[in-house]
């Protein structure tokens, strides 16, 4: 809402000085969002005298104007006709903006230097007139800034209301507001209309088919008038918050909504079908062009206003082509009406326009304040358009509002205000406001707001203006007595910190990526029809094509986000997203929301290239951080398991594993398939993982029993097998293990060795086992022992040799 | 020369020696057989009976510490010179691998969250998408209230939005549990609007607070305590009436522009002020939702953008950085 002080005096005297005022209205809640001088573009504009005008040597219609600026002459080039010695003038000087965003500065007009320009009225924003130079008083001073000279200063302030407010969508709604900071007195204007007759029945009437849409409609009519142009004190007004003037009487309906927060209509009285008004609801379907020439299509829903045969305006939100004012317009019907803020709010939404009008009625306009406006804006009417006011007033009311009567406490009100206001201090606030106080005693008060503050209806409501006009920064600050009592953190919110510390730990950065993800992402990471990451959810309304669907995998955004980093040379990556993936459940229902965790790493093993030169990361590296990750949760039994082709199409073939924590689906982790790195543009091999950390909830972080530490000294013995290439060495890891070697206490894998003198379709695995007793020291011999048949038993079982 | 003379001028040609051979001619010129401190002891038999004694324990003294020095300044000029191949670069970088570093939103939504749990308040979590009920009507925000228009909705369905505020979590928290309730809520929230200072989705930390006798002076006397914690003790803050559809009163809490000090910035768009927390007591139509006894239980709540508070802590000047993740810019933090 924009409010210049100016308008504003004309209701109550501002004695604050214009800070002071912008910062007692931000803390009363009307938050003071701007401070404009509306006089701004004059700067460096000042009076200027004509001194000589000669003819332009390389134009005819140019002029060379030697101007007066006060402290020296210059030369001007001008285009005017009007131009001419000893005139006073405005003149731009270099350095100006003017309101049309040109910069004035020193420049030569073919070939003739000018230092500035002489301006006319409408360059200046004063009125329409362009046609020639404006001429000012030729009393006035060469040099004066112009603002000064022709004592223009005014301020506008744009106050970010919140929609709880609408009374202060009308300017003696603030005044009231400053009223109440100032301890003055609002001054309101003269609203009263002695009719003398009551003929405007005889002309027209007013039937309302809709109440519940429409409480109240009240209507008067001037006749005679002439459709002009409004004059300069209005149109200056209106410009002074941005509106823009467009004829008298269309004016002065908006000049009294900005007074009053009340929109109202003027219909051209003669265009009006029998003369007369239906208020009734639109068939569905019905079609009708408003007035800026566009069909629109009503529904069952919208109230319109109609003649005696047609609509003529879409209620409360904007009149219709076929009944605007026009030049030739005498008699005019003014309405002014209470409609259903829900209704209206429907139409607005359901024909997408937001008019000043539907602005305040969706917000609830005064539904005591309809005849004010309609008075106010017939006399400004009758006034300025030279009519006479038809005798008498049509307020159909078939809907009267009832004020509340609210019943405040005063312990209440100081029990949630932590305050000790008494009955007197509390009462005064509330009628500094104009809110009326009934039967008050010490404990206890019945307050009826006034029928402006469609937003009080409960006892709430009353602490709430209590606790702004006492000031929010006078309460006292207390600290709240509370239980001492405590829980611990939730798991996932244990399991989600520690993964994050862990993660960083390895030297892994954290991304954040939107939840929103291109519609074909599913797509491009080749998903399966049956996969549930199919499932996608769409948003109605998304704001592009790139974030049109919530993501079913962090996948689509961390390569997007690798991608975007290797365009700016970060080509060595190590990153992670902890975020939830969404799994639709259909329409209506909430999805599944599945928290994720995701790494990848691309680029150098070791960014500091002294050491590895070139060495390019691989699976077992990102492998590595994995199993330190889920040793760092207390994941028991973790295993990696190769994925057959096609399981995981946007994963490598053959360098995919499945991850499980005790027997159960985790992640997965893998080489990022080179069709998948191709869909989104990248040329660098990536390795991915990612884990449910729902799942890894229920699987981790479990209490730690401290184990018995060994008392006797344990004895190695390896054994190198030759075996088929395709065996994994988990295979005989998980052979031993199977053995049941109570004396066996690990097996570790220490070489791998492929070629040479092995045959291609072999490979030699090297194992070391550790052998111990739990309550002796284990002899040699023993050990050997065992370890001969545990080397036999699986030289058979996987049909080995032995080296050498 | 007196003995002290003798000593004073050999510490002092020391420490003028750079090489084993200075230190060797040095030995000759006092220790040696014709050295000063030879001779001074040679000819200690002059001196009055009474002094010798004295003078030559001195003497000795000084012979002495002057041979330890000596062989010092040697054993070092020597392991110098013989020590040239066994030494390492010690400023070249190190093997071992650097951390990662937390995005910044993560770590201003821990302290956040460590702050309130000091406190005394647990953390709780809802769903990102919610339903039209929790997300607006259960918080007193009816279909075809002009509050809806105070943010902008991404929809799923009609009824399924994308959660605009961490606010639902107040009802989802209340109706499972009984009063006390204190809880923050972190988390993701999303609104259908993009430029330089918003971007569509973004994070927010709730708070609430219910139990008898809880104030607005008790609500400003927590958020003080954050507001000061977060950012520093000194800092100024006031609270002014605003408007939310499910707290009244309702406030909002303003910092002084951390910036300019309250002289008036770009940043707090010359005001001195800047917002970091919408806050309010509970509105009774929410504890009514919630089948609160509303005349024996007040509350209050509050909430706060994460990213406006870490574009003010680390000096962030494009809220879209955060989301663009560009490595250069996230490992900074």
């Amino acid at each position: 809402m924009k409010v210049s002080l100016s308008w504003l005096n004309d209701y109550v005297d501002v004695t604050l000085d214009t800070p002071e005022l912008a910062h007692e209205l931000t803390m009363a809640g009307l938050e003071v969002e701007g401070v404009t001088d509306i006089y701004d573009h004059l700067e460096n504009i000042c009076v200027g005298k004509v001194l000589e005008v000669a003819p332009h040597p390389n134009a005819d219609r140019l002029t060379l104007c030697q101007v007066d600026t006060g402290e020296r002459t210059v030369q001007i080039v001008c285009g005017a006709p009007n131009v001419k010695a000893d005139m006073v003038v405005p003149v731009a000087l270099p350095g100006a903006c003017m309101p049309s965003g040109m910069r004035i500065k020193k420049s030569k007009l073919r070939g003739e230097v000018s230092e500035g320009m002489l301006c006319s009225s409408k360059e200046l924003q004063f009125d329409d007139d362009h046609a020639g130079i404006m001429s000012l008083d030729p009393s006035l001073t060469p040099g004066r800034p112009l603002a000064e000279a022709l004592s223009l200063s005014d301020t506008m302030l744009e106050i970010g209301l919140t929609p709880n407010r609408p009374d202060c969508l009308g300017i003696i709604g603030i005044a009231r507001e400053v009223a109440a900071v100032q301890k003055t007195k609002v001054k309101y204007p003269d609203a009263d209309i002695a009719d003398k007759e009551n003929r405007i029945n005889d002309l027209t009437s007013v039937k309302i088919e809709d109440p519940d849409h429409c409480p109240r409609y009240a209507a008067r009519m001037v006749e005679g008038i002439k459709v002009g142009p409004s004059p300069k004190w209005l149109q200056e007004r209106l410009n002074s918050i941005g509106v823009r003037p467009i004829s008298n009487i269309v004016d002065i309906t908006n000049y009294i909504m900005m007074e009053t927060g009340q929109p109202l209509h003027a219909f051209d009285f003669d265009r009006l079908a029998e003369n007369r008004i239906v208020v009734r609801l639109a068939k569905d379907g019905e079609k009708f062009v408003t007035l800026d020439e566009k069909e629109r299509t009503l529904s069952a829903e919208t109230l319109m206003i109609c003649d005696g045969e047609k609509p003529v305006a879409v209620g409360g939100v904007m009149g219709g082509a076929n009944s605007e004012i026009e030049d030739g317009t005498t008699r005019v019907l003014i309405e002014s009406a209470y409609f259903n803020p829900i209704s209206i709010r429907r139409t607005a939404k359901c024909l997408g326009l937001n008019t000043e009008a539907s602005h305040r009625f969706e917000r609830g306009v005064d539904p005591e304040g309809t005849v004010i406006a309609l008075n106010r804006a017939t006399m400004l009417i009758s006034e300025l358009g030279g009519g006479t006011i038809v005798g008498g007033l049509i307020d159909e009311h078939p809907k009267p509002s009832i004020l509340p009567e609210i019943a405040l406490s005063v312990m209440a009100t100081n029990r949630l205000l932590g305050t000790g206001f008494n009955s007197d201090e509390i009462s005064n606030f509330l009628t500094s406001i104009e809110f009326a106080v009934k039967s008050k005693n010490d404990e206890e008060m019945v307050v009826v707001p006034p029928s402006y503050r469609v937003d009080v209806e409960r006892p709430e409501d009353l602490m709430e203006e209590v606790a702004r006009l006492s000031g929010y920064n006078n309460i006292p600050t207390t600290s709240p007595v509370v239980r001492a009592q405590t829980e611990l953190p939730g798991k996932s919110l244990v399991l989600r910190s520690t993964v994050r510390q862990l993660m960083t730990g390895f030297g892994f950065t954290e991304v954040i990526n939107y939840s929103f993800i291109h519609r074909e992402s599913c797509e491009r990471l080749m998903l399966d029809e049956e996969d549930p990451r199919k499932s996608i959810i769409d948003i109605m309304n998304p704001l592009t094509e790139d974030h049109a669907v919530m993501r079913t995998s962090l996948v689509p955004g961390l390569l997007e986000c690798m991608n975007r980093n290797i365009a700016r040379q970060e080509k060595n990556l190590k990153l992670f997203e902890v975020g939830k993936t969404f799994i639709g459940k259909g329409q209506d229902s909430l999805p599944e929301e599945i928290e994720m965790l995701i790494g990848i790493w691309t680029g150098a093993r070791d960014v500091s290239a002294l050491h590895s030169i070139g060495e390019h990361c691989d699976f077992f590296d990102l492998k590595g951080v994995v199993e330190g990750l889920l040793k760092g949760l207390y994941a028991n039994c973790v295993a990696f398991t190769r994925l057959d082709g096609g399981t995981c199409k946007y994963l490598r073939p053959g360098y995919t594993a499945g991850i499980t924590v005790e027997g159960r689906n985790v992640g997965i982790i893998g080489e990022v398939a080179p069709a998948v790195l191709e869909n989104y543009d990248l040329k660098q091999t990536a390795y991915i993982f990612e884990l449910d950390l729902c799942r890894l909830n229920q699987l981790t972080l479990k209490p730690v029993q401290a184990q018995l530490i060994p008392k006797f000294p344990a004895i190695s013995r390896d054994i190198t097998l030759i075996i088929n290439k395709g065996i994994e060495s988990q295979q005989i890891r998980d052979a031993v293990k199977d053995m049941d070697e109570t004396l066996v206490e690990d097996i570790h894998l220490f070489d791998v060795f492929e070629g040479g003198r092995i045959s291609s379709d072999k490979k030699s695995l090297s194992f070391r086992i550790i052998y111990r007793s739990p309550d002796t020291t284990l002899e040699d011999e023993k050990a050997n022992h065992i370890h001969k048949a545990i080397s036999e038993k699986l030289i058979k079982a996987f049909n080995a040799d032995l080296p050498g | 020369m007196t003995i002290s003379q003798i000593n004073e001028n050999a510490l002092k040609e020391l420490k003028a020696t750079r090489s084993v051979d200075d230190i060797n001619a040095l030995s000759v010129k006092y220790l040696g057989r014709k050295g000063a401190l030879t001779l001074f002891l040679r000819n200690i038999s002059n001196l009055p009976p009474a002094e010798r004694p004295e003078a030559g324990k001195m003497a000795n003294q000084v012979k002495k510490a002057l041979e330890t020095l000596f062989e010092e300044a040697t054993a070092k000029f020597e392991s110098v010179g013989q020590g040239m191949e066994d030494i390492i670069d010690v400023s070249l970088p190190g093997r071992t691998a650097q951390p990662g570093s937390l995005h910044p939103i993560t770590q201003i939504t821990g302290q956040v969250c460590d702050i309130f749990t000091r406190l005394g308040f647990n953390v709780a979590e809802g769903p990102e998408i919610e339903s039209d009920y929790y997300n607006f009507e259960a918080l007193n925000i009816p279909k075809n209230h002009p509050a809806r228009d105070m943010q902008d909705t991404f929809y799923i369905s009609e009824n399924v939005v994308l959660r605009t505020h961490t606010s639902p979590m107040q009802v989802r928290f209340m109706e499972k549990h009984d009063p006390p309730v204190r809880i923050i809520a972190p988390g993701k929230v999303y609104r259908c609007d993009s430029d330089l200072t918003h971007t569509p989705m973004f994070h927010q930390v709730e708070g609430l607070l219910v139990d008898e006798g809880v104030s607005f002076g008790d609500l400003k006397g927590i958020l003080t305590t954050f507001i000061h914690q977060m950012f520093d003790e000194e800092i100024s803050l006031r609270f002014r009436p605003s408007f939310f559809p499910f707290t009244e009163p309702s406030a909002e809490v303003d910092i002084l522009c951390v910036m300019c000090r309250g002289k008036g910035c770009r940043v707090c768009s010359q005001t001195g002020w800047l917002e970091v927390l919408g806050a309010g007591m509970v509105h009774p139509a929410v504890f009514e939702n919630v089948k609160f006894d509303t005349s024996k239980f007040t509350g209050f709540a509050f909430g706060m953008g994460i990213e406006r508070i870490a574009m003010l802590k680390y000096g962030i000047d494009d809220i879209r950085k955060y989301f663009d993740n560009d490595f250069r810019f996230l490992r900074q933090f």
